[in-house]
């Protein structure tokens, strides 16, 4: 049944401008993107802000018509058959956007309503939902009782009322505690081994490592490089970064200084990171050239370099 | 623990949930907010009283509807108009320009099969069916107290309902154009003498012709001379005339409605 090499989102050319068409100024937010995404397969968009991801979910979601370009999703066209594919998604997006006016239950009872589904399914889902997320003793409480993470689960519960075959999420856990977060990523990887499709977007590494098999980073409306995480690691940075702090004062001479001892160096406005393949070895050569940082850390690449080496931006700018 | 059934689920076919799904929304909002709905009642019941039967103490009865009718039986059917038209403006304009903004309740409606024709139509069929339970309960009261010919207004019930078919589009229409909660000063700017002049509490012949020419454009006129008709049991040209007027405003006001808000809410 989960045969893993079928396309289930299509995107060629996707290409969304906000503003009148022909009109010189519209604002071109995704510029010509492919992707595929296959069956079972957790897929991350990532991206600092502004780069194009909640518009490209937005399209594939089927809220917000694409511009140029086709967008497949489970076989049908996006502009065609929008409310078919719908039927089948289930979209978490970037605000809650939980009816206030509705306690728990009622969220999940109302919403599978507006998917046609009878009342009797929806007692049982609605059930099997809120155990799922951890939220069944919160069942007959007014939402504005609930904390952020429980919200954000609500919000979940609520996008799998339909079974749906795909799941979007836009940035899930922003703005969530450490713990709320792991709970949360915790039950989207079971959602995963359910076989459950993902695409989600997000702007914090460790999320997309946690979660992703593939990913692609987005850019200024373009898809700049796609790939595994452990890829994209491999082919945009060296093994190891070395993360050095200086006093105010200091920081240019310092900096001057640092320049050439590692093949790629990166100014952040609080630090100054040298990628290398060896980091301590890199570290003793700063001291050498009389380089004294107030703090100096060795650490594996990540995620966040790779996005630093393609854009020349960290990603929560 | 897993969200999704193991094994072969039961195909449950999907179909997209339909307009009615939006009024099964609010009856159980309703369900936690229903002493809104009874201030809603008691609203025109208080005018009747305040105006009715005070002013009525002073001005006597009124002239020029055929037979000499009492000041309360004047004004009672106008007050019932009134309270149609509020309840389905209110729904349609300030309920819905805060599900719309900052509730964004559409926005994850319309992630569903629902489409924007379907939420725009069920909004209004709920402002008819809170119409519907307005005008009865008051033309129930109103019976009680005599001022109404049984069984010739019941006409009223349907009377009501296009009343506010007419004003949830137009509110659904005026909705569309609004850019902060600090344009309903506008809207209220418009209704609150409309609602003086429309022949609420004064019959039209007081006014000069050209105020009177001015009068008989607005649609609360319309809706005000189509109850006092069912109220009173005097029928002649008006009812025709104001539900022609009121069918075409309502189609009109509710088709724009719908095309702009597919580009607010599908941009």
């Amino acid at each position: 049944m989960t045969d893993s090499s079928t396309v289930l989102i299509d995107a060629r050319g996707l290409t969304k401008v906000y503003g009148k068409p022909g009109d010189k100024t519209g604002f071109t937010a995704v510029d010509g993107i492919d992707f595929q995404v296959r069956r079972g397969e957790a897929f991350g968009v990532l991206g600092a802000n502004g780069a194009g991801k909640s518009s490209t979910m937005r399209m594939v979601a089927c809220v917000s018509p694409a511009t140029a370009g086709s967008l497949r999703i489970l076989g049908y066209d996006s502009g065609a058959d929008g409310a078919k594919i719908r039927a089948r998604l289930g979209v978490v997006p970037q605000d809650d956007t939980i009816d206030t006016e509705l306690t728990v239950r009622e969220n999940l009872l109302i919403y599978g309503r507006y998917f046609g589904l009878s009342w009797k399914v929806l007692r049982e889902r609605s059930t099997r939902l809120l155990e799922f997320t951890r939220l069944s003793e919160k069942a007959e409480d007014a939402v504005a009782t609930l904390s952020g993470g429980m919200r954000r689960r609500l919000t979940i519960a609520r996008a799998l009322i339909n079974e749906p075959e795909i799941v979007l999420l836009d940035e899930p856990t922003t703005g969530l505690d450490p713990q709320a977060r792991h709970l949360l990523w915790e039950r989207l990887f079971q959602l995963k081994q359910d076989g459950v499709t993902l695409l989600l977007t997000t702007h914090y590494m460790d999320e997309a490592e946690q979660l992703c098999d593939r990913l692609v980073v987005m850019d200024a409306g373009k898809i700049v490089a796609e790939g595994t995480p452990a890829e994209l690691i491999a082919r945009y940075t060296l093994r190891e970064v070395l993360e050095l702090r200086f006093a105010p004062g200091e920081r240019q001479i310092m900096t001057d200084k640092c320049r050439g001892l590692a093949e790629r160096m990166e100014e952040l406005p609080d630090r100054l990171l040298l990628s290398t393949d060896n980091g301590e070895e890199t570290l003793s050569a700063v001291h050498r050239q009389g380089v004294q940082p107030l703090t100096a850390l060795v650490r594996r690449s990540s995620l966040e370099d790779v996005f630093l080496t393609l854009t020349g931006r960290s990603l929560l700018d | 623990m897993t969200a999704m059934p193991t094994g072969a689920p039961a195909e449950i076919p999907l179909r997209p949930g339909r307009a009615w799904t939006m009024v099964e929304r609010n009856l159980m909002i309703y369900r936690h907010t229903w002493p809104v709905l009874v201030a809603e009642i008691f609203e025109p019941m208080l005018y009747l009283l305040a105006f009715g039967v005070g002013v009525g103490l002073l001005v006597g009865d009124v002239p020029g509807l055929g037979t000499s009718i009492s000041y309360p039986q004047f004004v009672a059917p106008a007050l019932l108009a009134t309270a149609a038209m509020n309840g389905a403006m209110n729904e349609t304009t300030f309920n819905m320009y805060g599900k719309l903004t900052t509730d964004k309740t559409y926005e994850s409606i319309l992630t569903t099969p629902m489409s924007v024709r379907s939420v725009a139509l069920g909004e209004v069929f709920w402002a008819l069916v809170r119409g519907a339970i307005v005008a009865t309960v008051f033309l129930v009261v109103v019976s009680i107290f005599g001022l109404a010919n049984l069984p010739e207004a019941l006409l009223v019930i349907p009377s009501a309902l296009l009343i506010g078919f007419a004003f949830a589009a137009l509110g659904l229409l005026t909705v569309t154009f609004l850019r902060s909660w600090q344009d309903f000063q506008l809207i209220q700017l418009v209704m609150l003498p409309m609602f003086l002049f429309a022949t609420t509490f004064f019959p039209l012949d007081v006014y000069p012709r050209p105020v009177q020419v001015f009068v008989e454009v607005l649609p609360l006129y319309h809706s005000v001379e189509l109850v006092r008709a069912a109220f009173l049991g005097t029928g002649g040209g008006y009812p025709a005339i104001a539900v022609i007027y009121l069918s075409v405003l309502g189609i009109v006001a509710l088709a724009v409605a719908v095309r702009r808000l597919e580009d607010t809410l599908r941009p």
